[in-house]
């Protein structure tokens, strides 16, 4: 195996190449500190407001594709063999504004500017993708970004007003493309990234089996995928984390394969990843994804970072569970296999050995029967649930005789509503049955009351739930639409 | 007035924000974004872990033997007074010594070569409390005698016992109105640069320049003249960086001197939000007497406020609550009394609106209380309450309304916005029960405008015309995104006839305009903008005077057209015209001064004139409630609002469109939360959740009141705009109360308290239920 002690990618022009990086090191400290790039703002360093959004441009089977991502959480190690464009590099010569920027001037989008231009470079990979977004687009893109000035209603004007200004294909971007591509091909040499900065080291395993092996070399080491959480604890908590293993960049753990039977996704697969093949096999989930987190996050969290974090609160294990998903574990070149809610066995404590990884997660196709994913939050948008759900009630001549209901914010890991299930099972399918499942919960769940919610708005919603998952079925309008 | 312009950047003429260009391109500098001189350090703050303790001990030997830590700083170090009150009561230390009186109080800070070593270093502290017992709630604080931080006021008129006496109807209650963080997205920030002797130059994220000056200077003990203060621009500030920046710039600037290094502080988005003040969370008792008309006889109200643990501006903001009791309706009877709290919380401070948004959300559900008692439209106890133009127009501070616009403008919108229609629509949708319930609401707002604190009410600017005719524009306000630099110089641009372009605005410092107001109550473009234009007038006046010396002619044949000065026949370019007074020795430069006229104000008495003049607006929204859940969804919101003349009215369109998101955050999903231990555990992003832009109404129509013009002569007849239409989306808060007692057929008043996050809408859903 080839290694190598340095990253290399390119930084807006012109490439880069470091070998003083440590594991704890952000994109966004880099960007401004080191390079004086101070167009990206840090506004909250835990990958809520968006003021430091950048694009990355990264190279995949599909080809180079951008997106957007929170630069105060992405670890500087992790931009090799990237493209990482910034504020700065929107605009042409001479000081020329790029469209999105010049709509954002013409409609009086900022008014103190802080947000602004991490608002830009969102509603910039947004018109890459959607020369005409509709108000949903826009305010999907925008979720991710923080705006306390304008009331974002003259940045959905000008996001919708764009394309007046100037078409993508005819941008600097869109030109380089091919040369950008050809040098990030250069890039790849197919090595080992050891890279250290004193005593913080961050690996970049070559390929999944040189992942294992580095895990079974450093069995403690800190396995980041997209580091939307591990970001906090540096950025936050202040911890060290090396040496920590990068594996956002592994081909290998971005498989999506579809069988039969089943939906296979690698580890690490982000959210924005797995939004085409969740929309078409399982239709209940399409609204539930796009609550989870801000766009940005979306593009860089994976579900097999938020399955093997193990939070009480993570948006997918209680839909994954309720779909009766597991999950491939690897140590070594030793693989097993759990149902993922045997994944969880207290808070804080996971069925994880020391030098085993996520490798991937698979999940029945949605059979026939009743389906539901609900996220309750205070606010509607990136916010973390105060109660989320997932449900599967298989229904057999109106008699129940399968139900897993699996709730995550009403206990100390994602946890399935036992009472409530058996009070189910063998039951007509008809409101009152769920009704009287619904009053079984309290045997299942003490919540707790935290700056999220009480334990009593915790217990009510959830039982609510179980009426609207019947009104749903029924066809009836039980759920607010934002259309 | 000259109506026929044509030069770029007109008074009354829609504008971009001048630094609109730099904000998209990333070219905009803040404060953290200044380049560091080598050798800069960096400091931070060490907190304390506790709500109310005594400080056994203190010992940071482990902090200073970090490596990279240059020094560490506690009340020992303050070489003049350890107090950093903006009231100057003294009640504000620095550096805490024997007491902690809330968690995030600062104890001490680190200077070391690095933010990350600092931030570091600040967790080897090892600090032994004895616990004392806290309080954090208003009304805990009330019930256990804790003290108030400033004098409490009362304003009376009339007699309530008799309103009391002789109305049909008498409903009591209490309302909780939770408080509010700023979260600007620029948090707190100062950069301080040592001088020679005692100088020192702070750039700081503030609002208040001068008041960070006076802080620095009283903390270092040298004279104010030796301290400088700096600020381009704000990412944010909202009242949070009214003086809420002094205990940063006070440590940037000791920290600079003692190590004679350029030192940098600025808290993570945690310690911003744990460490410094914000809106005030009320607790209002209200009890109101009415006759069967809805008409109110007798208000008789007290507001309990959660102040924290020191007056900051507590005093101000509790006043300015009860000035806006009454929001626009009259009370024939009435006694309302502040209560500023202590609480062992970070002390409160000012937030747009500063108290006033409270007392008007207050007024407002006395309204609701009124209308679900009599089963009447809100709107039309509204009408019967509004203030008239020829009598029932004595404010519970005696002061006449003498400009109301409010009747006209409610016609208007409740036209507009189709409102009797739409609320058909609401109550017949509602009427077929059903998971998903509506609301709609139109509530109105009027707002006093002027420094309560009259002598605030004063403002300076300096003009220089250099010989080549460019102008170089400066004034006391701040630029934090409200475009009040784009503003003034369109006002000296008007005043020149110059286009706008010709005007460079540069950073507010002490050093060119002393003694300046914060930028605050909404008041930036009505102060800076008389005194820029006061300054502009006596350029012209000896411009003028000159011309007619030298070229013979009439006072009356001078005039400044369209970028070139016309003198009888003769036609100059504004910049030949500059060169040939300059020549002619010619003084081209003013400092301008304004001061408000006609206020005063009796506090003692509870009587005077605090406002110049009042804003009006009002707004309709309708919402949707999932009764199941509590969520909700805004689904169409129209705003007509009252500006006066304006002096850019898409900029001002901006403050109204944001001040509605802004004030809707505070009354939805903007929740502070507390846990046992005191600590405040809503302190990010993450946590604390502001609206994003799919929370905002689905349609969202935003007018001005293009007929409005001030009576008052303010600049060009405008009014100001930061502040009142943050109160607009009130309406957005009682179409969920709407929503809500539409469960129990509007039978009771819906009593929500704020910030109505989903769980209290369900909740309520559930008490109205039953």
């Amino acid at each position: 195996m080839q290694h190598r002690s340095e990253i290399r990618f390119l930084l807006n022009g012109r490439q880069v190449a470091l070998s003083d990086v440590g594991a704890d090191d952000t994109l966004l400290d880099f960007l401004r500190i080191d390079q004086r790039l101070t167009g990206s703002k840090e506004g909250c360093a835990e990958g809520d407001c968006g003021a430091c959004t950048v694009m990355v441009g990264r190279l995949s089977a599909q080809g180079l594709h951008y997106e957007t991502v929170n630069a105060c959480i992405r670890f500087l190690a992790t931009l090799d063999g990237c493209h990482v464009v910034t504020i700065e590099y929107l605009g042409g010569p001479n000081g020329r504004l790029s469209p999105v920027q010049q709509a954002m001037v013409e409609h009086h989008g900022s008014q103190c500017g802080f947000c602004t231009p991490g608002i830009v470079m969102s509603l910039y990979a947004l018109w890459m993708a959607h020369a005409h977004p509709t108000v949903k687009q826009v305010e999907t893109a925008l979720q991710g970004n923080l705006c306390r000035c304008t009331g974002y209603a003259p940045i959905i004007r000008a996001a919708q007003a764009v394309t007046e200004y100037g078409t993508a294909s005819a941008e600097h971007l869109a030109a380089e493309r091919e040369a950008v591509a050809a040098k990030l091909t250069a890039l790849k040499d197919g090595a080992r990234v050891d890279v250290a900065k004193g005593d913080s080291r961050a690996i970049l395993p070559a390929n999944v089996d040189d992942l294992a092996a580095v895990l079974e070399a450093e069995p403690e080491a800190t396995i980041v995928a997209g580091s939307t959480d591990v970001g906090l604890w540096v950025t936050k908590f202040l911890k060290r984390i090396s040496p920590a293993v990068f594996i956002g960049h592994l081909d290998g753990l971005k498989e999506i394969a579809v069988t039969e039977d089943t939906v296979t996704l690698g580890a690490g697969v982000t959210y924005t990843e797995a939004q085409g093949v969740i929309a078409q096999h399982y239709p209940h989930l399409v609204d539930y994804w796009d609550r989870i987190a801000g766009w940005q996050v979306r593009n860089m969290g994976t579900i097999g970072g938020n399955i093997a974090n193990g939070s009480p609160i993570g948006d997918t294990p209680p839909v994954l569970i309720a779909l009766g998903a597991s999950i491939t574990l690897r140590k070594g070149d030793v693989q097993r296999v759990m149902p993922l809610e045997a994944f969880f066995i207290a808070y804080g404590k996971q069925d994880r050995a020391a030098g085993e990884f996520v490798e991937s997660i698979t999940i029945p196709r949605v059979s026939a029967g009743h389906h539901a994913a609900y996220k309750i939050s205070k606010r509607r948008e990136e916010d973390i649930s105060s109660v989320a759900v997932g449900m599967n009630v298989t229904v057999e001549n109106g008699i129940i005789t399968q139900a897993v209901l699996t709730f995550g914010g009403m206990a100390a890991t994602p946890k399935r509503a036992a009472a409530a299930e058996a009070a189910l099972v063998g039951q007509p399918w008809s409101e009152a049955s769920l009704l009287a499942a619904a009053a079984k919960l309290p045997e299942d769940f003490q919540p707790l009351s935290d700056m999220r919610a009480t334990a009593d708005y915790r217990m009510k919603v959830a039982q609510n739930l179980f009426r609207r998952f019947w009104l749903e079925q029924q066809g009836e309008d039980a759920r607010l639409a934002r259309a | 007035m000259k109506q026929n312009v044509s030069i770029r950047g007109a008074a009354h003429t829609d504008l971009i924000h001048d630094s609109a260009i730099k904000h998209v391109s990333g070219g905009a500098d803040y404060c953290d974004d200044i380049a560091e001189p080598v050798g800069t350090l960096h400091a931070y703050f060490g907190t304390a872990k506790v709500a109310h303790a005594k400080i056994v001990s203190m010992d940071l030997s482990a902090v200073r033997a970090a490596p990279g830590v240059v020094g560490v700083l506690t009340a020992e170090d303050v070489p003049g007074v350890n107090d950093v009150s903006p009231t100057g009561r003294h009640d504000e230390p620095l550096f805490a010594t024997e007491k902690v009186e809330f968690w995030g109080q600062v104890l001490f800070a680190v200077v070391a070569e690095s933010r990350d070593i600092a931030r570091r270093a600040v967790e080897l502290a090892q600090i032994e409390y004895a616990p004392l017992d806290h309080v954090i709630e208003a009304d805990e604080a009330v019930a256990k005698g804790y003290p108030h931080v400033t004098d409490p006021m009362t304003l009376q008129r009339g007699d309530v016992a008799e309103g009391q006496a002789g109305a049909a109807h008498r409903i009591q209650g209490q309302m909780r109105i939770g408080g509010q963080d700023h979260m600007y997205l620029e948090g707190h920030i100062a950069f301080a640069m040592p001088g020679e002797d005692d100088d020192v130059i702070v750039h700081s994220s503030t609002q208040h320049p001068s008041e960070a000056q006076h802080m620095v200077a009283h903390v270092l003990g040298v004279p104010n003249n030796a301290v400088v203060v700096n600020v381009r621009r704000m990412g944010g500030g909202f009242g949070g960086k009214e003086s809420q920046m002094n205990q940063f710039a006070a440590v940037a600037a000791l920290a600079a001197k003692k190590w004679n290094r350029a030192v940098k502080i600025r808290p993570d988005r945690d310690q911003d939000m744990e460490s410094t003040g914000k809106r005030h969370d009320f607790v209002v008792d209200y009890d109101v007497a009415f006759d069967d008309t809805g008409r109110i006889e007798a208000v008789d109200n007290v507001f309990a406020a959660r102040c924290g643990w020191t007056s900051d501006l507590s005093g101000p903001v509790t006043d300015r609550a009860l000035f806006h009791a009454d929001n626009a309706y009259f009370y024939p009877h009435v006694k309302l009394q502040s209560r500023p709290m202590k609480t062992n919380t970070v002390s409160n401070t000012a937030f747009r609106g500063f108290g006033g948004p409270q007392g008007v959300v207050a007024a407002e559900r006395m309204i609701e209380e009124i209308a679900y008692k009599l089963g009447k439209d809100p709107l039309e106890v509204r009408k019967a309450n509004f203030y008239g133009t020829t009598d029932r127009n004595v404010t519970p501070y005696h002061q006449t309304v003498e400009d109301n616009v409010l009747p006209r403008l409610v016609e208007e919108l409740e036209q507009s916005s189709d409102y009797q229609a739409r609320r058909a629509a609401v109550l017949a949708h509602n009427a077929k029960g059903g998971v998903i319930r509506k609301g709609i609401s139109l509530t109105p707002v009027k707002f006093g405008i002027s420094f309560t604190a009259t002598w605030y009410n004063q403002a300076g600017a300096l003009v220089h015309i250099y010989n080549d005719g460019s102008i170089m524009l400066n004034h006391g306000g701040t630029e934090m995104g409200q475009g009040l630099n784009t503003k003034i110089a369109q006002v000296v641009a008007e005043a020149f006839q110059v286009d706008i372009d010709h005007i460079k605005i540069t950073k507010t410092t002490t050093e060119k305009v002393p003694n300046t107001s914060a930028t605050a109550a909404s008041s930036g473009t009505d102060l800076n903008g008389m005194a820029a234009l006061n300054a502009c007038d006596q350029i012209k006046e000896r411009l003028i005077r000159w011309a007619c010396d030298h070229f013979g002619v009439d006072a009356l044949l001078v005039k400044f057209a369209p970028n070139e000065v016309h003198v009888g026949d003769q036609v100059f370019t504004f910049g030949e015209f500059i060169k040939q007074a300059y020549m002619a020795r010619v003084q081209l430069w003013a400092a301008g001064f304004y001061k408000t006229p006609k206020i005063h104000w009796d506090r003692e008495k509870g009587q005077g004139r605090p406002f110049y003049y009042y804003a009006y607006g009002a707004a309709v929204a309708e919402v949707s409630v999932d009764t199941l859940t509590g969520e909700y969804t805004v689904d169409r919101a129209d705003v007509l609002h009252d500006v006066g003349k304006s002096l850019n009215p898409v900029l001002d369109k901006g403050q109204v469109e944001g001040a509605f998101v802004q004030g809707m955050g505070w009354l939805t999903t903007e929740e502070l939360w507390w846990d046992q231990k005191g600590q405040l555990k809503t302190h990010a992003p993450s946590t604390y959740k502001i609206p994003l832009a799919g929370d905002i109404p689905r349609e969202f129509n935003v007018n001005l009141a293009d007929w409005s013009e001030n009576r008052e002569l303010t600049i060009k007849r405008s009014k100001a705009v930061g502040e009142p239409p943050f109160m607009l989306p009130i309406c957005v808060f009682e179409a969920l109360g709407m929503a809500v007692a539409s469960v129990a057929d509007y039978a009771k008043c819906p009593r929500l308290d704020a910030p109505a996050t989903p769980e209290r809408v369900l909740m309520a859903v559930e008490r109205m239920r039953g």
